[in-house]
């Protein structure tokens, strides 16, 4: 394509566009408001992927040895615990060690300095292959003689939890995603047929003159092309809104201030780029589909 | 050249439109095509430009045959064939020179041909000074005229006009006819559709008449000579 041809074709696109203001704004907010859903979703289960990853690092079980065996009857319970699934190693910890790594983490309290090691338990830190099965384990550990039941700490109503969270922003997003780019796409087919529609002489015209399909189509592929352009850019500026928002109310929350967020500035490239991707995709998917029928004959 | 052998129309609603109609032009001719309402005329136009298919029969313009053309061949047909109709088709918010060029970069000429082409059509119809005007602003024939002038940009060897001075008094319908003279001197092929047969009859060219979807007559001068 010419130089002075795609000029052509932008400044006739850029005009259709302006000259339905009303069809092209309603067809950018539908297409923001999917673009927004979409992302949302995302960044949802970005973060509920995040957080299990955190757990799965230190996917670790502590199980607390029976009060009355000894060091050794204790030590002696590692290959039993190694023996159950899903265990990737176990680490012995007697009471004293426990003790220790207790006063160590708070130095300042002198109340806890002179603790006798008999309050504390031997136990074992138990790492584990796959978080997802952390109540089957933790159930078989706890059937181990020496251990017993009660006796194992897990996190495993959190790691449902998250991987639930997972889940349904997967299945939710990619439902509302399908429903929506239609209803995009849609809008937006029917805003450049309002186009099509005032300049069906012009159309007729070309034909007679010899204008070729393509050379037709361009200036409504660019009208599609910059709905999706625009629709894109606002709505990654009001994602990243609102997602700034929800981070700020996070940490100003104390029950849930434990939860990590992502940092926005660590994803802003992919979500710039899957917006100006789906954006586009929208816009010209549906230019095209709005002159599809006007260039038969 | 234009050659139409045994051409059979048949609209989709079972209309015959063309009956076994034959014609030949040659490159350089001046044909006027004339017949009663319904006979056919705007049909074989039709046809020529590739805007509907024959039913039947062949159908060759300037090396194109129309029978099974591909689809995206028509355009560079249309490209060959300048089309004038009675109603203009003028876009009506853009000036006479926008007219212009806006069929050139339809076809995709580039600015420097644009400057160069557009002043040479409009002097030679005779509207060099009205280019600045829209097309409301001009006499029927003076719009006549525009719509010559575009047909003429992308130096087709052919023009075709169906009803060309339908809209206009004697007058200037004889004006039109001068000026598509004209441009046939000047090596284009014209085939024109017109009812008028006093116009007709001023013109020493060949007549075709038309009579449900068949040439009944074909020959020179006169209007009206039955075929043998
Ligand atoms: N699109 C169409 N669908 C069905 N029938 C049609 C169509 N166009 C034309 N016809 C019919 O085909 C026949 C020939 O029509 P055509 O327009 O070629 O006649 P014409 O010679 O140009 O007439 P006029 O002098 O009135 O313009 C007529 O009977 C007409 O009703
Ligand atoms: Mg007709």
């Amino acid at each position: 394509m010419s130089r002075h041809n795609f000029f052509y074709f932008a400044r006739e696109g850029a005009y259709n566009m302006f000259n339905h203001g009303f069809m092209s704004f309603a067809a950018i907010g539908v297409t923001v408001a999917c673009l927004l859903i979409m992302g949302t979703f995302t960044l949802v289960a970005v973060n509920a992927n995040a957080m299990l990853e955190d757990m799965e690092q230190k996917n670790q079980v502590l199980a607390f040895v029976d009060e009355n065996l000894t060091e050794e009857e204790a030590r002696a319970l590692a290959d039993d615990l190694e023996a159950v699934d899903n265990v990737r190693g176990v680490t012995f910890i007697s009471r004293e060690e426990a003790m220790e790594n207790f006063q160590s983490k708070y130095p300042d309290e002198e109340l806890y300095q002179d603790l006798e090691p008999e309050i504390f338990r031997h136990r074992y830190a138990i790492d584990l292959v796959d978080i997802g099965k952390m109540s089957e384990t933790k159930a078989k550990l706890e059937q181990v003689p020496g251990i017993g039941e009660g006796n194992v700490n897990a996190y495993e109503d959190e790691a449902a939890g998250f991987i639930t969270i997972r889940n349904v922003a997967g299945v939710v997003c990619i439902a509302l995603i399908s429903i929506l780019l239609l209803v995009s796409v849609f809008i937006i087919a029917n805003t450049i047929k309002l186009t099509t529609f005032d300049r069906r002489d012009e159309i007729a015209i070309m034909k007679m003159v010899g204008a070729t399909n393509g050379f037709i189509r361009w200036p409504f592929v660019y009208e599609g092309f910059l709905l999706g352009l625009f629709s894109a850019v606002i709505g990654f500026f009001l994602q990243w809104g609102l997602y700034e928002m929800v981070t700020r109310s996070v940490d100003a929350n104390d029950t849930i201030r434990l939860i990590r967020i992502v940092p926005f500035g660590d994803m802003w490239v992919y979500v710039a780029g899957i917006f100006l991707g789906v954006g586009m995709l929208i816009g010209v998917g549906g230019s095209l589909s709005a002159i599809r029928k006007f260039l038969q004959v | 050249m234009i050659r139409l052998t045994d051409v059979v129309k048949e609209y989709p609603n079972g209309t015959h439109a063309l009956n076994g109609l034959t014609l030949e032009i040659q490159d350089g001719e001046f044909v006027f095509m004339v017949g009663p309402s319904g006979s056919g005329k705007s049909t074989v136009i039709k046809l020529l430009i590739g805007e509907v298919e024959p039913t039947e029969g062949k159908v060759v313009v300037n090396g194109f045959s129309l029978r099974n053309i591909r689809e995206r061949q028509i355009p560079y047909l249309r490209r060959t064939v300048g089309v004038i109709f009675q109603d203009f088709r003028l876009i009506e918010h853009k000036t006479v020179y926008d007219n212009m060029v806006f069929a050139m970069r339809a076809v995709g000429a580039g600015p420097k041909e644009i400057k160069k082409r557009i002043p040479y059509v409009l002097d030679l119809v005779g509207l060099e000074n009205k280019s600045r005007r829209l097309p409301s602003e001009l006499s029927g024939g003076e719009q006549q005229r525009v719509a010559i002038a575009r047909a003429l940009l992308n130096n087709p060897s052919t023009i075709i006009a169906d009803e060309p001075t339908g809209n206009l008094d004697p007058a200037r319908s004889l004006e039109i006819m001068r000026l598509l003279e004209r441009i046939n001197a000047l090596g284009t092929t014209v085939l024109v559709v017109t009812h008028e047969k006093d116009l007709v009859n001023r013109f020493d060219k060949r007549v075709v008449m038309l009579e449900r979807g068949r040439v009944v007559s074909d020959g020179k001068g006169y209007y009206g000579r039955r075929a043998q």
